[in-house]
């Protein structure tokens, strides 16, 4: 066998991780490589600004070493109490309004034009940042917590709405017939089988969320929609960093704890 | 039918119903409390008038300036710069991270792995905002803050999923290539590297295109890019250029979203 001697070779030779075709992977790699040339001279970088900068740099790090939870205290605690209720009442209120976009964006159980209409709201709710969301939201109702409210009810329509839908999509569809097949109308239909088979994790993208609201109710106040935001915005603007660094580690304490909670409280729900 | 007889069908006990009614209760009741310490100082008067202004904004925003779409350009493509760039920063630092934190590959399930993870928690609890915030603080607004924000902030992003990502191998390809008496790094390189490509790549183009849209804003707190842009029309009450900044955000980010699909789908 003639063949067999070529086939097969002493040496193995490792085959490219990525794109087998070489003309295509060469393409590809000198495209990413100029691309990357062209991209980094675009990024100027004052090094004079730098260095004078570094020592900032070094007073916030001591700042987040030895935060100064007081001098500030009235404020940050005005702000994280402001922050906390957006971030509840905002997911209260979004997992309301999600729930029933959601069962209409979902395709077995919505008709088309609902359907239709459903995954327009979901697009239009995730396209935009939270933050352009609030800047509209700021012009229209004001500044303070109530814009802030409505800008993370909003965002989160988006979120949970599109993934409650898809968890809808992938229900099992022999409990759907089966409830069905007892004579079962729409409303009975969704409510004995389909709720039972997403609850669970609507609870969990639930809790994710409220967790992702709260970060984000730490960011919007930047604008002007309440939170803590602003607290940190002012402390940062008038270099005080020891209360930035007191504000940061509050946060990721909240993220923290919210974050254990959250995983707790699934396992206690499924 | 002996259905009257038989017991009545239940889903739960008393005491679990109970219990449940009590957490709902509860839950109301935080929430009632919670909007009613929230909205202690906002002025309904402003409130009531959001239609109006809604209305008067809109009819500001309609003829979006097109002509304004020539100075955008170059803000566009600093965007897509600082999403690039930002994103490869945070998977340099997040791949090394996810080795650490995987509970397989790291050294030390003790000391190592914590501290990655803390560093995870870290980035992901802080948003990209927050982070340009404090880096135009130190050095100095323009694409670099930017980039290093972005950076930052994906590093979490990354290292979670990826690390996540490594702790479903399976096992046996390792033994196979470890029994050929391969060395750690070439047992990463041969055993492990292989089965978690897709999900990296994966990974970080669903991250680059969450960056596009996280950098889009970054400008409004001086971190170079549309935001900037954006910004400026903002102050100036300029609500035509505003909307045709929003019109070009929401093609960036349809385009990324397709971009990031189509990879996705080629990989996983």
């Amino acid at each position: 066998m003639m063949d067999h001697q070529s086939t097969v070779r002493s040496t193995w030779k490792r085959p490219p991780l990525l794109f087998t075709n070489t003309l295509w992977r060469r393409l590809i790699y000198t495209g990413a490589l100029i691309y990357l040339v062209l991209a980094v001279q675009t990024v100027e970088v004052d090094w004079q600004r730098v260095y004078l900068g570094l020592e900032r740099g070094w007073r916030f790090i001591e700042g987040f070493l030895v935060p100064d939870f007081t001098t500030r205290w009235r404020d940050i605690h005005e702000g994280l109490i402001e922050s906390l209720t957006i971030t509840l009442t905002s997911t209260v209120a979004g997992i309301l309004i999600s729930v029933p976009i959601g069962i209409g964006a979902a395709r077995n159980l919505a008709p088309a034009p609902v359907y239709l209409a459903c995954r327009g709201i979901i697009t239009l709710s995730r396209s935009f940042q939270e933050i352009i969301i609030a800047i509209l939201l700021v012009a229209m109702f004001g500044f303070g917590p109530f814009a802030g409210f409505l800008t993370l009810a909003f965002a989160t329509i988006g979120f949970l709405s599109k993934l409650l839908a898809e968890e809808i999509e992938s229900c099992d569809r022999n409990q759907i017939e089966a409830i069905r097949a007892t004579g079962a109308s729409w409303w009975q239909v969704v409510n004995y089988s389909v709720q039972p088979q997403v609850m669970p994790r609507l609870v969990g993208l639930s809790l994710y969320r409220l967790d992702i609201n709260f970060r984000e109710s730490a960011v919007i106040g930047i604008v002007g929609a309440g939170g803590i935001g602003a607290t940190l915005n002012t402390a940062i603007d008038r270099y005080e960093y020891d209360s930035a660094g007191a504000i940061l580690i509050l946060i990721i304490a909240i993220v923290l704890v919210v974050e254990y909670s959250s995983s707790y409280i699934r396992r206690w729900v499924q | 039918m002996t259905s009257s007889s038989s017991p009545v069908w239940q889903h739960r006990t008393r005491k679990q119903t109970l219990l449940r009614w009590l957490g709902w209760f509860w839950l109301v009741a935080l929430t009632v409390f919670c909007w009613q310490l929230m909205n202690e100082n906002t002025i309904w008067a402003f409130v009531s008038d959001a239609p109006a202004q809604a209305a008067d904004i809109g009819s500001r925003m309609f003829p979006p300036a097109w002509s304004y779409v020539g100075e955008l350009w170059q803000p566009l493509w600093d965007t897509i710069n600082i999403a690039t760039l930002g994103t490869l920063l945070g998977i340099m630092i997040a791949v090394p991270v996810a080795f650490l934190a995987a509970s397989n590959t790291t050294p030390s399930v003790r000391f190592v792995r914590p501290l990655a993870l803390l560093i995870i928690v870290a980035s992901r609890s802080i948003n990209a905002l927050i982070w340009a915030l404090l880096l135009v603080a130190i050095i100095g607004p323009g694409l670099l803050a930017g980039i290093i924000a972005i950076g930052l902030r994906s590093i979490g992003f990354v290292a979670k999923l990826l690390y996540e990502a490594i702790e479903e191998i399976d096992v046996t390809q390792v033994e196979a290539v470890r029994a050929t008496g391969a060395s750690g790094a070439q047992v990463i390189d041969y055993a492990i590297v292989p089965q978690i490509l897709p999900a990296f790549w994966g990974i970080s183009v669903f991250r680059w295109d969450i960056n596009i849209r996280e950098s889009t804003i970054l400008g409004l707190v001086g971190a170079g890019g549309l935001g900037i842009q954006l910004n400026a029309s903002l102050a100036t009450l300029a609500w035509n250029q505003v909307a045709t900044i929003f019109l070009l955000i929401l093609g960036t980010v349809v385009i990324s979203e397709w971009v990031s699909a189509r990879v996705r789908q080629a990989v996983l």
